[in-house]
C-alpha cells in the first residue's frame, strides 16, 4: 500500500506535469483521469482481467461450455478423475465439472451485482434524506441503521433465508435487506458535508428544491466513494452466497452455484479431491480480483472510506 | 469515566432488545408448522395443535416473546422441534464452550500473527517484508474461511502425506490439540489480515509523529523506539478492532465447524437452519447476539481507558 502511496505520489506529479502542458489542448476529466491511474495499476489491472473473463464465461456459458449444465454424460461415469477430455473431472452425478463451473460464474456475478443495486436503492432515499433534511429525521434513519449494524451480516442472511427458503431471489432480498446500512452511513455522511458547501447553499438560495438539489448537486459530487463501496461489496455478496449454498441453504442443484459444489464435494473428499478444488480455486481468485479492483479503484478515484 | 460507562451501559439495552425482538419476529414470520417440514410427518389437524399449545404457540405473539425472554434469562430455551426430547439449553451448553475454544484460539493466532506481520511490515516500509505480509494479508483477507478450510485439509490431508508419507492431520474432528491446528488456522487467518492491515497503517502514522523523531534524536535504539514508543501507541486504535473480528469469529465458525467436522455451537447452527429447528436458530442467533454486544460494550469500556480522549466524546 505504501507503494502504492509513493506510486501515486509520483504518478500524481506526473499528472500535474502533462496536465500543465496539455492544458490548452486536453480538458482532463475526473473519469479519464481515474481511468489512466486505473490502468496503470498492475494489481487492479490484473483483477479487472479475471472479472471480464468472469463475465465472458457466465453471459456465454451456454454457448461455450462443452456440456450442459446438468446434462449427465453419462449414467456410469461418475467421480471421474480431470483428463483431457474432462479438464476439471466428472462430478458424483456423471455431470461435466468444467461446464458447471461455467454456469456457476453466472451465480456468483449475477448475486455479486444484483444484491449491490438493492443495497443501492435501499441506501441511496436513506442516505439522501438522512444527510439532507439532518435533524429528527436524520436521528430516527440513523437509530434504525444502528439497530440493523449491531447484528452480524451473516447472521440476519441466515434468519432472512431460513424465511424465505432457498433460492437465488431469496439470496437478493437477503444480502440486499441487511446489507444496506453501511451504505447508508457512507452517503449520509457525504452528503452532510456537501449540503455545507457553497454551491449548494447558492442554489436553495436561488430557489431549488430538495429533489433537485439531491439529485444535481449532491449525488453527483458523493458519485466516487459510492463506486468503491459497490466495488466492494460485490465480493462480499458472492462470498455469502457461496457460504449460504456451501452448508446447503443457498442455490439448490440442480442450478450450479460454486459453494454449493464445494459443500457435496466435501461429501465425497476421501475418494476424490477434484470436486472441492477447482470451485474453491474459483471463489478465492474471484474475491481476489474484486478485492485488487476495488484497491485500485479507491486508489484511482482518491477516497478514503472510514471503515 | 462513569458517565462514559453509564451511557456505554445505556446503549446495550436497545440493542440487546433490538437484536431479539427482529430475531424473534423473523422466526415466527416463517411459514409452516415446524412439525409438518414440507409434508414429512402427516399429522392431523387436531394432533398439530395438541403440540402447538404443549409448546405455547397458540398465544398471542407478544406474550409467546415474553414468555420466551423471561425463560431464556433463566438459560431455559425450551426443547428442539426435530430431537423432541433434548433441551435446546443442554445442547448450547455442551457445544458452546467447543466453539469459544476454538473462538479464543483463532483470536489468539489472528492477535499475534497480524501485530508481528503488520509490525514487520511497517519497520521494513517497502521491503520485501513489507511486501511479503501485505500480499499474505490480502490473500488471507479475501479467500473466505472456509475456502481456506478445505484448501488446507486438500494440501496437508491429501496432498502433502501423499507426496512426503508425512501424515499428521485428521480430516476432521476435535478429539486431540493436532485437530485444533488447522481449524484455528482457516478461522483466524480473516482476522489476522485484518489486524495486520491495521496495524501497519497505525505504525507508519505514528513513527512519523514528532515524540518519535524526539525519542531518535536522543539516542535511543532503534528497538527500543519500536517497541516503546510506536507500537504501543499504535496498538491503541487496533483495539477497536475486536468487536467486528469477534462478529467475524462468530460467524466464520458456522462454516469452519462444517468443514472440519467440529460439534460446535456453529455446526448445530448450520445442521438447525437445515432441519428449521426455530429454538435451536432463535437461541444460537440470541446467544451470539448478547455475547457480541457484551463484548462491544467491554471494547468500548476499554478503549475508554486506554486512551482517555475517548471519553470525552
Amino acid at each position: 500500500m505504501a507503494a502504492n502511496e509513493s506510486n501515486e505520489q509520483v504518478s500524481q506529479a506526473q499528472l500535474l506535469a502533462e496536465a500543465a502542458e496539455a492544458v490548452p489542448t486536453r480538458q482532463a476529466s475526473l473519469w479519464g483521469d481515474a481511468w489512466r491511474r486505473l490502468v496503470r495499476n498492475r494489481l487492479a489491472l490484473i483483477g479487472m482481467l479475471i472479472v471480464i473473463m468472469l463475465a465472458v464465461m457466465a453471459i456465454f456459458a451456454p454457448l461455450i461450455a462443452p456440456y450442459g449444465e446438468s446434462e449427465v454424460i453419462h449414467p456410469d461415469l461418475v467421480l471421474v478423475e480431470p483428463s483431457w477430455y474432462f479438464p476439471m473431472g466428472v462430478d458424483q452425478n456423471g455431470r461435466d465439472v468444467f461446464s458447471r463451473m461455467m454456469f456457476g460464474a453466472r451465480v456468483s456475478l449475477v448475486v455479486g451485482v444484483v444484491a449491490q443495486l438493492i443495497v443501492l436503492a435501499i441506501a441511496l432515499p436513506v442516505g439522501s434524506i438522512s444527510g439532507y433534511f439532518g435533524g429528527r429525521v436524520d436521528n430516527f434513519l440513523m437509530r434504525a441503521v444502528d439497530v440493523v449494524y449491531a447484528i452480524p451480516q451473516l447472521l440476519l442472511v441466515l434468519l432472512i433465508v431460513n424465511l424465505r427458503g432457498p433460492g437465488m431471489a431469496n439470496i437478493f432480498l437477503a444480502i440486499g435487506l441487511t446489507g444496506w446500512v453501511t451504505m447508508a452511513r457512507l452517503i449520509r455522511g457525504q452528503m452532510l458535508s456537501i449540503r455545507e458547501q457553497d454551491y449548494v447553499k447558492a442554489s436553495r438560495v436561488a430557489g431549488a428544491g430538495p429533489l433537485y438539489i439531491i439529485m444535481r448537486h449532491m449525488l453527483p459530487n458523493s458519485m466516487t466513494p459510492i463506486i468503491v463501496a459497490l466495488t466492494f461489496g460485490i465480493p462480499v455478496a458472492i462470498f455469502i452466497e457461496a457460504a449460504l449454498s456451501f452448508v446447503g441453504v443457498g442455490i439448490r442443484p440442480p442450478q450450479a452455484s460454486w459453494g454449493q459444489m464445494v459443500g457435496i464435494g466435501q461429501q465425497y473428499i476421501r475418494s476424490v479431491q477434484h470436486l472441492m478444488l477447482f470451485p474453491s480455486i474459483a471463489i478465492a481468485l474471484t474475491m481476489l480480483a474484486f478485492t485488487f479492483l476495488g484497491d485500485g479503484l479507491r486508489d484511482a478515484l482518491d477516497v478514503r472510506l472510514n471503515d | 469515566m462513569i458517565s462514559f460507562i453509564i451511557r456505554r451501559l445505556l446503549w446495550f439495552v436497545p440493542t440487546i432488545l433490538a437484536v431479539s425482538i427482529v430475531t424473534f419476529a423473523l422466526i415466527q414470520a416463517t411459514p409452516g408448522s415446524p412439525f409438518q417440514p414440507e409434508g414429512a410427518n402427516n399429522l392431523r389437524p387436531e394432533d398439530i395443535e395438541r403440540i402447538e399449545k404443549q409448546y405455547g404457540l397458540d398465544k398471542p405473539v407478544p406474550v409467546q416473546y415474553a414468555n420466551y425472554m423471561w425463560r431464556a434469562v433463566q438459560g431455559d430455551f425450551g426443547e428442539s422441534y426435530v430431537r423432541r426430547t433434548q433441551k435446546v439449553g443442554d445442547t448450547i451448553r455442551r457445544t458452546f464452550p467447543i466453539s469459544f475454544h476454538l473462538g479464543v484460539m483463532a483470536l489468539t493466532f489472528a492477535a499475534i500473527g497480524g501485530v508481528i506481520l503488520g509490525v514487520l511490515a511497517a519497520v521494513n516500509q517497502n521491503g520485501v517484508m513489507d511486501y511479503f505480509s501485505v500480499s499474505l494479508a490480502v490473500l488471507f483477507y479475501s479467500v473466505p474461511n472456509f475456502v481456506l478450510a478445505i484448501l488446507l485439509i486438500l494440501a496437508f490431508v491429501f496432498w502433502i502425506p501423499g507426496w512426503t508419507g508425512w501424515e499428521f492431520f485428521n480430516v476432521g474432528g476435535w478429539e486431540t490439540p493436532r485437530d485444533w491446528i488447522l481449524p484455528t488456522i482457516a478461522l483466524g487467518a480473516g482476522p489476522l489480515a485484518i489486524i495486520a492491515r491495521y496495524t501497519r497503517s497505525s505504525m507508519i502514522d505514528v513513527i512519523r509523529s514528532d515524540y518519535v523523531r524526539t525519542a531518535r534524536a536522543k539516542g535511543l535504539a532503534e528497538r527500543k523506539v519500536i517497541v516503546k514508543h510506536v507500537l504501543k501507541n499504535a496498538l491503541i486504535p487496533v483495539v477497536t478492532l475486536l468487536g467486528p473480528l469477534l462478529a467475524a469469529l462468530a460467524t466464520g465458525s458456522f462454516f469452519v465447524e462444517q468443514v472440519f467436522a467440529i460439534p460446535g455451537m456453529g455446526k448445530f447452527f448450520v445442521e438447525s437452519m437445515r432441519a428449521k429447528d426455530q429454538p435451536m436458530i432463535l437461541a444460537v442467533v440470541l446467544i451470539y447476539g448478547v455475547f457480541l454486544a457484551l463484548m462491544n460494550l467491554v471494547v468500548d469500556l476499554a478503549y475508554g481507558a486506554i486512551d482517555p480522549r475517548i471519553r470525552l466524546n
